[in-house]
């Protein structure tokens, strides 16, 4: 029988929509204006005075609120009615959790409203970008030229220190930088040259070593290997990403994006804040290191500082063995010999020497690691009988490792007892305190939460608008088979914002744009079939025969000029920076998704009403 | 309804005048961009630039002289969508470093703020860093490249070279003249011109693509005529669908243009100018190009493979 889809075929098409129906559904709810309570630790939960301090607060001042007491994922939500109320809320619940003895996180949020049955099946609304829902985004650069040559500057102190040294010296002539990255060594001769060689190369793998003669001496040159630039460019955009990391929390950002970008840059996105200023100036704050000696039981208290440590009290001397800018490096490692994790910690050359003077007559005695932060407070004063809120940046400093020096320390020395998770934790916080890689933006978007807003009407509308007029015109000039291929459209629409909801694909403005092209583009396939279809019926063809020759002669135009077109789309998105990617997104799902339905769609809807019957006319 | 099926116009002889008019736009094009180049935007230049919000109607003259005083160099302050929107652009100073040009923005905010006596607020602010702006243009010329290379190779095997050459040059087209009357109107050629105009690329391959599969199909199918009758043939019989298409796409792009706002103007602009040149040029340049390079029958035989029938149904 002519133009009659397969059962298979009307199931298949049926399911795709279903699903496709399904994981649009959440975006049609609106998220509501919410604040969000969560605990400044990580992973730890809010606890239920906090929730009860700050409901009872809401009531005092005349809050209205609904759906609070859910603590989900470690935080806690409460919802309002408005942005104003929202506002509002968010200084009253900080003023609640001041008085708290534990550091609370209180964030601006849109709370997603998704019903429970849709996000038991994993269906969530598709992520708004920042020129959407307005925000901070930032683009660091991490200067790791400047890091690597530092490293290999302290690298060269460390080997011309072990090349001097007392009990083995082997005297070089010079040392010369032919390029950057590069040590050329000077030797009188040969056999002090060979000496040298054997030295580096035991206690160095950063280096490519070579050897020659020149004139009269003989050289040995290092050149860091491209893995261990690496490494290096690693760990410098390593250090900063944990540095901002640890500062992003401070700022009260529901949703924020730290990333690394490439070889040495950091993509920053903070929804909702709009001081930017502030935003640059916390993230700009480094933390440090001190590392002292625990203090002996007899000391004065005067010559002592004590702080908690695992809830115990420790006394440390006041004399700071070295700060974190003479750290280098700090991974966790295995023991070679237990297999149980460690942390490496690489000083340079003078924190070498500093840490050998202090540890080699302290051996048994325990040293501290203190990780100090400047941070920021509310704080609430009376001013002329007003409550007003000013922020007081403190110092917070906390004692992260006590461990019992082993043997003499030098550039190189570990941290040992500790379970897999410790070790983690202590290297992020070592390097965090280490010497910083220096680090600038490069690129500052922010934008403010009305435009963002308006973005969103706006972009509405255009796809509303634009959707009607195409709508009303292929009525007009298909009929019958416009209305097919506008049920097909208004599928089409439904399945990209599926497709891109469940992919978590985030809608930015110009992505928006892309969905507007779509609707206009996709209905190109059905006009390609549709004045087929036409032209067939001129050269006498029945009405199902042109139908069935229409669809299938112009499926290969379709797809031709569709993949083209996905061509160019997917080197939209490999080129492309934020905007741009969020288009080529759109419109490359917008293509895939519309050749399901302008042709599989359509024909299923044309068949249904025309297939398997007499026709003598068409209505196209 | 109008049915445009029926015309038969003989496109193909105008096409020697068509195509040296488009020769001659494509090179005034050309011209301009060498000379006058392009108001590149603060992606491509790196630079700060800040939106705000005042209460009241604002004087951008009173706040080019507080930005004078202030000590800033080229700075452009100008409306942007009402008398109450006020947007400065300023390029890198060049007594900042370059730290603190990244806080630039936040320095034009204060100024801003002490024009009004009313509440100020922030739209939008960017900064791009000169690296970062100079990345772009490199990758933004390469994407372009990019883009032709691949829809060359593509249409030389998927069809045959002569259509390749085609439609690459119908695309080179299209992308120089709506680059050149970005150049000549002097509007602002930012990221988002830069999706459009990829954009156009998609959109006149298409249209040349779907010219190029009639032309070969009537090749093989029509036995008599020259190549000229034939490709006029294949013109008019795609004509109605070539029409639809850009108008449908025209309808929802002019709707984007008059409600989208002001940041998407500039894509919206560029993918009009592209969508009507790209239209023109599936017809008089991609078919010019094939008489010019003389196709012939000779170049689009059936490849004789068992097996595969065009005429046989096709599964999807």
């Amino acid at each position: 029988m002519i133009n009659r889809y397969p059962l298979w075929k009307n199931l298949l098409i049926a399911l795709v929509v279903s699903w496709g129906a399904i994981y649009a559904l959440p975006n049609i709810y609106p998220p509501d204006f919410a604040v969000q309570v969560s605990r400044e630790q990580a992973g730890v939960a809010v606890g239920v005075d906090a929730l009860d301090a700050v409901s009872k607060a809401f009531d005092e001042q005349g809050i209205e609120y609904f759906g609070s007491g859910v603590i989900e994922d470690n935080k806690a939500l409460f919802r309002f009615y408005d942005d104003e109320t929202q506002l509002r809320a968010k200084d009253v619940a900080q003023r609640a959790l001041h008085d708290l003895p534990e550091p609370h996180i209180i964030a601006l949020n849109a709370a997603p409203t998704t019903p429970e049955w849709l996000r038991s099946i994993g269906a969530e609304p598709m992520k708004y970008g920042l020129d959407l829902r307005g925000g901070v985004h930032f683009l660091m650069e991490v200067d790791t030229a400047k890091a690597i040559e530092d490293r290999v500057g302290g690298m060269e102190a460390e080997i011309k220190r072990m090349l001097r040294d007392r009990t083995d010296r082997i005297r070089y002539s010079g040392v010369e930088k032919p390029a950057e990255g590069v040590l050329k060594f000077m030797f009188a001769n040969e056999d002090l040259r060979d000496r040298a060689k054997s030295k580096i190369t035991d206690s160095y793998r950063e280096f490519d070593i070579i050897t020659g003669e020149e004139g009269d001496s003989a050289f040995v040159q290092l050149t860091v290997t491209d893995a261990s630039v690496r490494e290096m460019e690693d760990f410098a955009v390593s250090q900063n990403l944990q540095t901002i990391r640890n500062r992003v929390n401070e700022l009260g950002v529901a949703e924020p994006l730290v990333q690394r970008l490439g070889r040495n840059r950091i993509v920053v996105d903070l929804p909702g804040v709009q001081d930017t200023a502030e935003a640059k100036k916390i993230l700009g704050k480094v933390a440090t290191l001190e590392f002292r000696m625990e203090a002996q039981p007899d000391a004065p208290r005067s010559s002592t500082i004590t702080y908690e440590y695992e809830g115990r009290d420790a006394a440390v001397e006041k004399d700071i063995i070295l700060r974190g800018d003479r750290v280098f490096d700090a991974q966790v490692g295995f023991d070679p010999d237990s297999g149980l994790p460690q942390v490496n910690i690489t000083l340079d050359s003078d924190g070498g020497e500093l840490m050998h003077r202090a540890t080699r007559h302290s051996i048994g005695r325990r040293m501290a690691v203190i990780f100090i932060e400047t941070k920021t407070r509310d704080k609430y004063e009376l001013v002329d009988g007003v409550e007003m809120r000013t922020q007081v940046p403190y110092i917070e400093k906390k004692v992260v490792s006590l461990a019992t020096v082993q043997a003499a320390l030098g550039v190189k020395f570990r941290i040992t007892g500790l379970d897999a998770g410790e070790a983690r934790e202590l290297a992020l916080l070592l390097r965090a305190g280490a010497l910083a890689a220096d680090m600038f933006i490069v690129e500052e978007r922010t934008v403010g939460a009305s435009l963002g807003a308006e973005n969103i009407e706006l972009g509405a509308i255009s796809v509303t608008v634009g959707l009607g007029l195409v709508l009303i015109f292929m009525l007009a000039y298909y009929r019958v088979f416009g209305l097919a291929a506008n049920i097909a459209l208004a599928t089409n629409l439904v399945l990209l914002v599926a497709v891109m909801s469940s992919l978590g694909a985030t809608l930015t403005l110009p992505g928006i744009a892309g969905i507007v092209l779509t609707v206009g583009m996709a209905v190109d396939a059905n006009v390609l079939i549709f004045s087929r279809i036409r032209e067939e019926l001129k050269n006498k063809m029945s009405p199902q025969a042109a139908i069935n020759a229409g669809f299938e002669r112009a499926f290969v135009t379709i797809m031709d000029a569709n993949i083209t077109t996905l061509i160019v789309a997917v080197i939209l998105y490999s080129i492309g920076t934020g905007p741009v990617k969020g288009f080529a997104v759109t419109l490359s799902i917008g293509i895939l998704t519309s050749m399901f339905t302008a042709i599989m769609g359509t024909r299923a809807l044309v068949n249904f009403m025309y297939g398997g019957r007499n026709v003598q006319k068409l209505l196209i | 309804m109008v049915d445009i099926s029926n015309v038969n116009f003989n496109f193909m002889r105008y096409r020697k005048i068509a195509g040296g008019i488009s020769a001659g736009v494509v090179a005034l094009s050309i011209v301009s961009l060498l000379a006058l180049q392009l108001e590149w935007g603060l992606d491509f230049t790196g630079g700060s630039l800040v939106e705000v919000a005042y209460e009241q109607p604002a004087d951008p003259q009173r706040i080019r002289n507080q930005l004078d005083e202030a000590g800033y160099d080229g700075h452009v302050v100008q409306y942007f969508g009402s008398d109450q929107d006020i947007l400065v652009r300023m390029p890198p100073q060049k007594e900042l470093t370059s730290k603190e040009n990244a806080t630039l923005g936040d320095r034009i905010i204060a100024s801003l703020q002490k024009v009004s006596d009313s509440e100020v607020t922030l739209r939008r602010s960017e900064f791009v860093g000169p690296a970062v702006g100079e990345e772009l243009t490199n990758q933004g010329g390469m994407g372009l490249l990019a883009a032709l290379g691949m829809v060359l190779i593509y249409v030389a095997f998927r069809f045959q070279y002569k259509f390749a050459v085609g439609a690459v040059v119908a695309l080179f087209h299209d992308v120089m003249i709506t680059l050149g009357i970005f150049s000549i109107v002097r509007w602002d050629f930012d990221l988002t011109v830069l999706a459009a105009l990829l954009a156009v690329i998609g959109y006149s391959l298409n249209d040349t693509i779907v010219v190029s599969d009639r032309i070969r199909e009537n090749f093989r199918k029509i036995r008599r005529g020259n190549p000229e009758d034939i490709i006029n043939t294949s013109l008019n019989q795609t004509l109605g669908r070539t029409l639809v298409t850009s108008f449908t796409t025209l309808l929802v792009l002019f709707a984007l243009l008059i409600l989208g706002g002001e940041l998407i103007r500039g894509f919206a602009i560029g993918l009009i100018i592209g969508v009507i040149i790209g239209t023109y040029s599936s017809i008089y340049i991609a078919a010019n190009m094939l008489m010019v390079l003389g196709i012939s029958k000779d170049d689009l035989a059936v490849p004789v493979k068992e097996g595969l029938d065009e005429d046989l149904p096709q599964q999807y």
